[in-house]
């Protein structure tokens, strides 16, 4: 399978965890294990030199509710960042090729 | 949730726009970088688009692209709101620093009527070298600590360094170096990058949108767009240079900005300010 | 000290066209700075100009104006050579003042 469809999938399995509702509460583990997946993601965007303002926000976000020790919406909250760092990775990887698309020629 | 349907959309969005693009063996393998060629064909894209504007007056930014702004500019320009600190940078560049020396030691002939020069590519160092990152390593050299690179005081010494070289033609050079052309190529490539979460590139504005508005604001073209930098800018009820500019556009993309003077933008820079040769340089200048 | 205004007075006809730039950092109170709290509010007034002994122009400001504001305005009257005073009171009881001649 291609590159990006791999990633297009991740994409789309992670997009559907954080659609899915979940039939019991998330613990602290769900919660821990969600965080190491987005700051991962997010790391890796760094590494690539495109980290988006708003993923780094949603982490932000994920860590105040978890300190609340509402785990269901630092769960939701660590993958939406997860999803929104693939993005920017997604982005960054295509755009190696497709800036070209946009060059004054 | 609005920000689920958000990420929804913007990966449909980028799905498609992959999918589209999924033949992957487009011929754009190793191109040679021409950058007289490229500097031809940018002018020629804004001088057609644009016919009514002369060449010089594509410094001007958002005032050539719109009658009504460019009357209310030039009557701002008999008085203008960076008077303050261009006063402000004269009196700096000539008062000496603690040992002595001053700013007039670190530039050719003095620093005065030499900004257009920069950036310059520097061989020994194999990096590109701005203005504002000449200051900073001026004031080092000399035992004193380096400025923001952002407003007050580097915006006060570039705004008067830019006085001196008014009217002077955009004198960027690409020495005969592998190095120098890569930095002008990367430069070239981040400009037309799509980044942050709005997944805009400089050229998104810049270069398909110039004399359209974003929300109130008219947007600028991107020939000449760094002629009259630094600028006393109303949005920021103050100055800014290059660097403010750079790391605040990102931000507002919604991409996280690096470091001022990381070397993403001084190439950025170098690029920009390369294929805007032989237009004047306007600085310091006023901008909504 | 260096005068925070800047003006320029220019007899045209009959009517003398003013132009001021003020140093001023006009804050509206309501900004907060980067550690999250606000600026106090530091504005201009009362600005006035004066022709002749009388007032040709008077403003009354608060914090919706601009930092370093410019004012444009012309009237009737007025002779090459002569005076125009400006002066401005802030929020804080600061005061600047300034003579210009009439071009």
């Amino acid at each position: 399978m291609s590159a990006f469809r791999t990633s297009l999938l991740a994409l789309a399995s992670a997009l559907l965890i954080a659609g899915a509702t979940s039939a019991f509460a998330a613990t602290e583990a769900d919660y821990k294990a969600a965080l190491a997946a987005a700051e991962a993601a997010n790391k890796e965007a760094a590494g690539l030199r495109n980290q988006w303002t708003v993923t780094a926000a949603a982490i932000a976000a994920a860590k105040k509710a978890a300190e609340a020790g509402d785990f269901d919406k630092a769960v939701a909250s660590s993958n939406e960042a997860e999803a929104l760092a693939k993005a920017s990775i997604f982005q960054a990887t295509n755009e190696k090729t497709l800036w070209k698309d946009m060059e004054i020629r | 949730m609005h920000v689920r349907s958000a990420i929804r959309l913007a990966s449909a969005a980028l799905t498609l726009a992959t999918l589209a693009f999924a033949s992957p063996q487009t011929a754009v393998a190793a191109d040679t970088v021409d950058p007289v060629a490229d500097a031809k064909a940018f002018r020629k894209f804004f001088t057609d688009k644009f016919p009514k504007v002369k060449l010089e007056d594509f410094v001007n930014g958002p005032y050539s692209m719109n009658e009504d702004m460019h009357r209310q500019w030039e009557e701002k320009e008999q008085f203008p709101p960076y008077e303050f600190s261009l006063d402000m940078g004269k009196e700096m560049f000539t008062k000496p620093f603690k040992n002595g020396k001053s700013y007039e030691d670190c530039f050719p002939n003095k620093g005065i009527g030499i900004r257009q020069n920069y950036p310059y590519f520097d061989e020994k160092e194999g990096k590109v070298v701005t203005l504002e990152l000449a200051l900073n390593r001026c004031r080092e050299a000399n035992g004193e600590p380096p400025f923001s690179y952002v407003r007050d005081e580097m915006a006060a010494l570039t705004a008067y360094m830019a006085f001196t070289s008014r009217g002077k033609p955009f004198d960027i050079k690409i020495p005969n170096d592998p190095r120098a052309l890569e930095a002008y190529q990367n430069g070239k490539e981040y400009f037309y990058t799509r980044r942050g979460q709005l997944n805009f590139s400089c050229a998104t504005c810049h270069v398909q949108s110039p004399g359209e508005r974003i929300r109130a604001e008219v947007l600028a073209p991107a020939l000449g767009i760094l002629n009259a930098m630094p600028i006393y800018r109303s949005e920021w009820s103050g100055m800014g240079t290059t660097s403010r500019r750079f790391t605040t556009c990102n931000s507002q993309i919604r991409g996280v900005p690096f470091a001022p003077q990381d070397d993403e933008y001084r190439d950025l820079e170098y690029y920009l300010s390369y294929v805007s040769n032989g237009l004047p340089i306007s600085g310091p200048g006023a901008r909504p | 000290m260096a005068s925070t205004i800047r003006v320029r007075a220019t007899l045209s006809g009959e009517t003398t066209e003013v132009q001021a730039l003020i140093q001023h950092p006009m804050d509206s109170g309501f900004v907060k700075d980067a550690k999250g709290e606000i600026i106090p509010p530091h504005f201009i007034q009362q600005l006035t100009f004066e022709y002749d002994g009388k007032s040709v122009f008077a403003a009354d400001w608060g914090g919706g104006v601009s930092k370093d504001p410019y004012v444009k305005f012309s009237f009737k009257g007025g002779k090459k050579g002569d005076d125009l005073k400006v002066s401005w009171i802030d929020n804080k009881g600061a005061t600047d003042t300034t003579t210009a001649k009439i071009l």
